[in-house]
């Protein structure tokens, strides 16, 4: 209840000044959520207007009327409009960013250089995989929109590790990039709240503490907000290669955008270059699939969204598998002196999980063959994509070697490979709150922190959308822990970690996968996603019916026993263990091998429960021990390694620290002891020297507050001034 | 911009009016961000009206944090205490050890699970305390009782005195366990309290934490800080010059191979397409060959049991043949009476000394002959029995009157005895060697079938006692371990070490035997792997990535 009262009052503080707000539009019914929130603001507004104005009443309803995004602006100066939070950037990052924030009610506005390429998959149209399911599932947990539409368009859902433990289970997708692209469009067009323009942003505009207060765009307009997202993806300065030539572009046929870099470098940002690649495109219908390896999606489909309106099936698409062959080497190594990193022209190397076809066949010269997958990218498209097989070889040989792979002796090739080199910006300059560390109320998401991929740029997007509302908002900003999720580890790693390629959300990258699983992403962050306002009731209703039901599955499974019969005689046969008599139902699934299925099949299961509300009762039930563990490590871990850092510590006077991690520190500014801890160059021994300089400096401080104190009030005995601010406090 | 009047007598006197009553009265629920807000707006306008309130720094504006709650959990909820800086558990022999043994002697625990931990080694001796399933002791009040070792065996007599935080140096719970001043029992002691649960202490870490807990004033925490970072430095100094030997390298190795087989599991969770197979058998013969090495290590440097234990030593031998001198001059004292008169000892004479890191207890028996005195009669058959229980048995003869008859009766009788557990070692001690011409030891020889070893001693002068040690060592097995491996046995840290990944190895075997997911046996893999690398403190994530790619052929 706090949230949405305290969420009203500001909104209209800070939409105060606008005369505009008079006017109150019509609702229409997909507003509604919003005015049910209205109405239980209402009593608080009674108060407010006692002291404010009488003119806050109908401000609520003016942030519904900026929710209407064609052309319903009533702003009376346009060419200085104001928003809430600008997203500058429509891609994945972009869309999550600009949806978020205009789901929590801030007037949005989300700037792009194209609008008919918002949300475009110019790589790979895959969602997932492992690691970036898990982020996929956490952003929908979080309310979220990335796992609704990939659920919606795609062409093959694949389940892989399905035998590795439920941590590493990972769903992905192959999408029809058209269609994700369209449907993500039509939902950010249809978003109150939410404005979309096309335009080119080339200077960020900065007040006087520091703080943005919005952006200017290349054809000299304005756009005013207290709260401002970049997800610029590989745009800055993006230059892209085919070979030795080059032409500044963000991606193949679009214009790079230009004098952003210059803007945020003057602003005293350290911005630094990295480069990433995209394989050929070849056309489907000039391949041979006859002799190929056809790789099928799954028959039991899953979803990465939680929410099961989402859950409808289509049809699937086929992948194939071919592999490289002799002559794909010889060519290769008869032409390595035509590639960039060989040929010596470009330094800059590209991410090691993403090598290129001449880095592999180089490195690995013992390896025969490697794998080379083909994707359809769409149902309406003949466009296939050639995983694995990113190449920097000058187009005239780029098909030659296409035509040495078994199948595509006689393909055509509809679009080379390329490289892009961009600007990103080092994100130890953030915050955890993706909000940089220099100008207050400026975001960075996506590519523009230096990561890879389109899930980690909706992690990081829905964040920094969540904040930059919050922020205009006067609120206090959302920070996920790492040991949280998937999403706090990554943002984790990008602000403390150097970063020197393109960062890939990866498994081994999280200390407790265990906990961070796909399938308690919901009950994990869907409270959260509830408080900041981006569950709606239904979703709520749903999460909670499957909590309850899994808590009630898990009852019974405790206090169902059984003796004998069919049931026992297959558990014993299957595990390999006995069963006891009147053995409980819960002890039998923890059983080696033993799933829930067994259950269903005996009689003894629950018509009740969907099919992932028996996964979630069986990994809970089955993994109990491990997950306790390492619940309970955790915990010990976080007692110490949560400690907060003062922001104004001055490292290079700590002389009980080594050089390096003065250095390091002083470079990265980490918020707590833990992120010191894992800033590279600090030591287990650094860490305790930096515990003793924090208990020491506060020791300090108490004795000088006290002796202020003391001087304070015998000089202000006769003020009766509380000077303290009012204590901030969360909300819960 | 102009501020609506209300607004500004509402930000003027808001702060005045911040009596608790008046404000719930005025704003029922009025949650707090709304007046930064406020002052937000306030700052930002172009005349200050009042010197503007503080604007909340960005970093303390970042204050919702959230950390791993999974509903579903439950209990799971993880809270952020700050208090509580340290959560394990820390436990160090707090008394000097250098220098003559004192009576008493302490060991300290502290930490959150001090008492749990104590709970789990001490046994009090009042029988109405010992019925309660946990021991639940009263802050500042001394209890007596005994401390057992893991397989239940009674180690030491204590005193407990358990001080719970925050009434305690380090403000957290602190038991001390006041035991009998020797170096074996309190190491024994320690032993019990680290297999229960505890960590040793770094040097200075009490100190650390009673000054992080906020217990020492201002300057005397400023000392500690220098000694603390001069012993990191010093510790780091060390860890980076490589300590050569057995040890290290063995943990290196370990280590290397715990990361090997991270590389090859991860790389196939995250890279599932483009990798072969697994082969599993593969993966568990290492797994099985690494817990091998960890337990031969652990086993090898006998350590474990020798310390637990002890060795018992019989001295043995005719009547008058200086096995009293000898076993004074061993132990340094003068435990024994020393007359010339044969069969002075009469009942068995103990002394505690240490061999090679290793507790020894020496057993002085009476001189074995025939006779008729009922007192000595019971004392041969005492140092008979003590002969038959003895780990090693140290024969004297004297040098000046050579193998004599009675000697290869002795040894007859002791061998007799003896048929049960052969294997017991004989070591002949030819005594008084200072009193004998060197040339006439050719006897020595004859007999080298039936001892495993034989050393001249002079027990006046202490001469030969390194000899006898050496001797030994040798025979109980000590000698096996190389130099390097010889510096971990007196290594608890080290110890602990392994004990650690010992533990994380048996998990990950019974992991493996119940066909757990091979996702789960990377939890105890990277467990074993941070138990080999604590005193580097490495990160694992990094290693096994950059592992993976310089490896494997991966990536689209």
């Amino acid at each position: 209840m706090t949230t949405t009262l305290s969420l009203h009052l500001t909104r209209i503080v800070s939409q105060f000044p606008v005369p505009s707000s008079l006017f109150c539009p019509l609702s229409s019914a997909k507003q509604r959520p919003q005015l049910l929130k209205c109405r239980l603001g209402l009593r608080f507004h009674v108060h407010r207007c006692f002291f404010a104005s009488p003119y806050a009443t109908p401000r609520r309803c003016f942030s519904i009327s900026a929710s209407n995004s064609q052309g319903w602006d009533k702003d009376s100066d346009t060419s200085n409009e104001r928003y809430d939070v600008i997203v500058v950037g429509g891609g994945h990052a972009g869309c999550e960013a600009a949806l978020s924030s205009a789901r929590i009610g801030a007037k949005t506005l989300l700037l792009t250089l194209n609008i008919d390429r918002i949300a475009w998959q110019p790589c790979n149209p895959a969602v997932g995989g492992p690691a970036k399911s898990q982020l996929v599932h956490e952003v929908d947990a979080l309310g979220g929109e990335i796992g609704k539409v990939a659920d919606r368009c795609y062409l093959q859902k694949r389940i892989l590790n399905i035998s590795r433990g439920p941590a590493v289970r990972a769903l992905r997708a192959q999408t029809d990039k058209r269609e994700y692209a369209s449907e993500m469009k039509k939902i950010v067009e249809s978003t109150p709240n939410l404005s979309i323009r096309e335009a080119m942003v080339t200077d960020i505009l900065v007040g006087k503490n520091d703080n943005v207060e919005g952006v200017r765009t290349f054809f000299g307009m304005n756009f005013y907000a207290p709260s401002v997202v970049l997800t610029t993806g590989t745009f800055m300065s993006g230059k892209i290669w085919v070979g030795k030539t080059s032409m500044p572009a963000g991606r193949a046929g679009e214009s790079a955008s230009h004098g952003l870099t210059e803007n945020l470098q003057q602003l005293g940002f350290e911005t630094d270059r990295l480069k990433t690649g995209t394989p050929a495109r070849v056309d489907c219908r000039t391949v041979d699939f006859s002799g190929l390896e056809p790789q099928h999606g799954d028959e039991e489909v899953n979803w990465f969204s939680f929410d099961p309106d989402y859950h409808i099936e289509r049809e699937q698409m086929c992948c194939y598998l071919t592999r490289t062959t002799n002559s794909t080497h010889q060519l290769i190594k008869d032409n390595l002196h035509e590639t960039p990193t060989y040929g010596g022209w470009v330094e800059a190397k590209g991410p090691r999980y993403c090598p290129s076809i001449e880095d592999k066949i180089v490195r690995f010269q013992d390896k025969e063959s490697h794998q080379i997958f083909l994707e359809p990218e769409g149902r309406s498209v003949p466009e296939l994509y050639v995983q694995g097989f990113s190449t920097g070889l000058p187009e005239r040989l780029q098909l030659p070697l296409l035509r040495t792979l078994p199948g595509l002796e006689n393909c055509s090739m509809l679009r080379p490979a390329y490289a892009v080199e961009y600007d990103y910006l080092p994100a130890h300059q953030c915050f955890r709150s993706l909000m940089t560390k220099k100008i207050e109320g400026l975001f960075f998401s996506g590519q523009i922190n230096g990561t890879t991929g389109y899930e980690e740029a909706a992690a990081q997007g829905i964040i920094s959308g969540i904040n930059a509302a919050r922020h205009s908002d006067g609120k206090s900003l959302i920070v996920l822990e790492r040991e949280s999720s998937y999403i706090g580890t990554l943002i984790d790693d990008l602000v403390t970690k150097d970063l020197r390629e393109p960062y890939r959300m990866l498994t081994s990258r999280s200390e407790h996968r265990l906990l961070l699983r796909s399938d308690n992403a919901d009950s994990r962050l869907t409270p959260l996603g509830r408080e900041i306002g981006l569950i709606d009731d239904r979703r709520w209703k749903i999460y909670l019916d499957k909590q309850a039901r899994i808590s009630e599955e898990k009852q019974r499974l405790k206090k169902t026993r059984i003796s004998g019969g069919d049931l026992a005689a297959e558990i014993t046969e299957v595990s390999g263990q006995p069963v006891r008599d009147s053995s409980t139902l819960e002890s039998l699934l923890k059983k080696p091998h033993i799933q829930y299925k067994v259950f269903d099949k005996h009689g003894f299961g629950n018509d009740l429960l969907s099919r992932l509300d028996k996964e979630c009762v069986e990994v809970d039930i089955k993994y109990e021990g491990f997950i306790v563990r390492q619940q309970n490590q955790l915990q010990q871990m976080v007692n110490q390694q949560h400690k907060r850092l003062p922001e104004d510590l001055d490292y290079y006077a700590m002389t009980t620290l080594s050089h390096e991690a003065r250095e390091k520190l002083s470079k990265v500014r980490p918020q707590t002891i833990g992120q010191a801890s894992r800033v590279g160059g600090v030591s287990p021994a650094d860490v305790t020297a930096l515990l003793i300089i924090l208990e020491s400096n506060r020791r300090r401080a108490n004795e000088e507050r006290r002796h202020q104190m003391l001087t304070s009030i015998v000089a202000d005995a006769n003020q009766e001034v509380s000077e303290g601010p009012l204590k901030e406090t969360t909300i819960s | 911009m102009a501020l609506p009047p209300a607004f500004r007598f509402l930000l003027r006197h808001l702060p005045q009016s911040t009596s608790p009553g008046t404000v719930s009265s005025i704003f029922p629920r009025l949650s707090i961000p709304v007046h930064r807000k406020l002052s937000l707006l306030f700052s930002s306008s172009p005349k200050p009206i009042n010197p503007p309130p503080q604007v909340t720094p960005k970093a303390t504006k970042e204050n919702k944090l959230v950390f791993n709650k999974d509903e579903r959990l439950g209990s799971g909820a993880v809270s952020c205490d700050e208090s509580v800086v340290n959560s394990s558990t820390i436990a160090a022999i707090v008394t000097s050890l250098c220098g003559p043994p004192a009576a008493v002697g302490i060991v300290r625990l502290s930490g959150p699970s001090a008492v749990s931990i104590v709970g789990r080694v001490f046994r009090p001796a009042s029988r109405k305390k010992r019925r309660r399933p946990d021991w639940r002791p009263v802050s500042h009040v001394v209890v007596y009782g005994e401390v057992l070792d893991s397989h239940g065996n009674v180690i030491d007599e204590v005193l407990v005195v358990p001080m719970l935080g925050p009434k305690s140096y380090t403000r957290e719970d602190v038991v001390e366990l006041q035991c009998h001043g020797s170096e074996i029992c309190l190491r024994r002691v320690l032993r019990a309290c680290l297999d229960a649960g505890a960590r040793i202490a770094e040097p200075g870490e009490f100190t650390l934490r009673a000054f992080l807990n906020g217990r020492l004033d201002l300057s005397q925490a400023e000392n500690v800080g220098k000694l603390i970072s001069a012993k990191s430095v010093a510790a780091a100094d060390s860890a980076l010059a490589g300590i050569q030997g057995g040890f290290s390298s063995l943990v290196k190795s370990l280590r290397a191979q715990c990361i090997e087989l991270l590389t090859e599991i991860e790389a196939r969770l995250d890279f599932d397409d483009e990798m072969p197979p697994l082969e599993l058998n593969l993966v568990i013969d290492k797994i099985q060959g690494m817990l091998q090495e960890v337990e031969n290590a652990l086993g090898t440097a006998n350590y474990d049991k020798l310390l637990q234990s002890g060795l018992q030593i019989a001295i043995v031998g005719r009547p008058n043949v200086g096995k009293s001198s000898l076993l004074n001059a061993w132990s340094k004292s003068e435990r024994a009476i020393v007359t010339d008169i044969a069969g002075t000892t009469r009942d068995i004479v103990e002394a505690d000394i240490s061999v090679g890191g290793i507790p020894v207890t020496l057993l002085d028996t009476a001189g074995i002959r025939d006779t008729d005195d009922i007192v000595e009669k019971i004392g041969v058959e005492r140092s008979e029995v003590a002969a038959t229980s003895a780990d090693v048995i140290v024969m004297t003869v004297s040098a000046t009157e050579g193998w004599t008859l009675e000697d290869e009766k002795l040894l007859e009788r002791i061998q007799s005895n003896k048929s049960g557990s052969s294997s017991t070692p004989v070591v002949l001690a030819i005594n008084k060697i200072d009193c004998a011409p060197s040339s006439s030891y050719d006897w020595v020889n004859t007999l080298s079938s039936s001892f495993n070893k034989h050393v001249f001693t002079c027990a006046v002068s202490g001469q030969g006692i390194p000899d006898l040690e050496a001797a030994i060592i040798e025979l109980v097995g000590l000698n096996r371990i190389s130099t390097g491996g010889r510096k971990w046995t007196v290594n608890q840290r080290q110890c602990e070490q392994l004990v650690r990944t010992r533990e994380a190895f048996i998990r990950l075997k019974g992991s493996i035997s119940e066909e757990i997911p091979i996702d789960f046996w990377t939890i105890d893999l990277r467990e074993a792997a941070l138990a080999l690398g604590q005193i580097s403190g490495e990160d694992i994530s990094e290693e096994v990535l950059s592992n993976i790619f310089g490896k494997f052929c991966i990536g689209k």
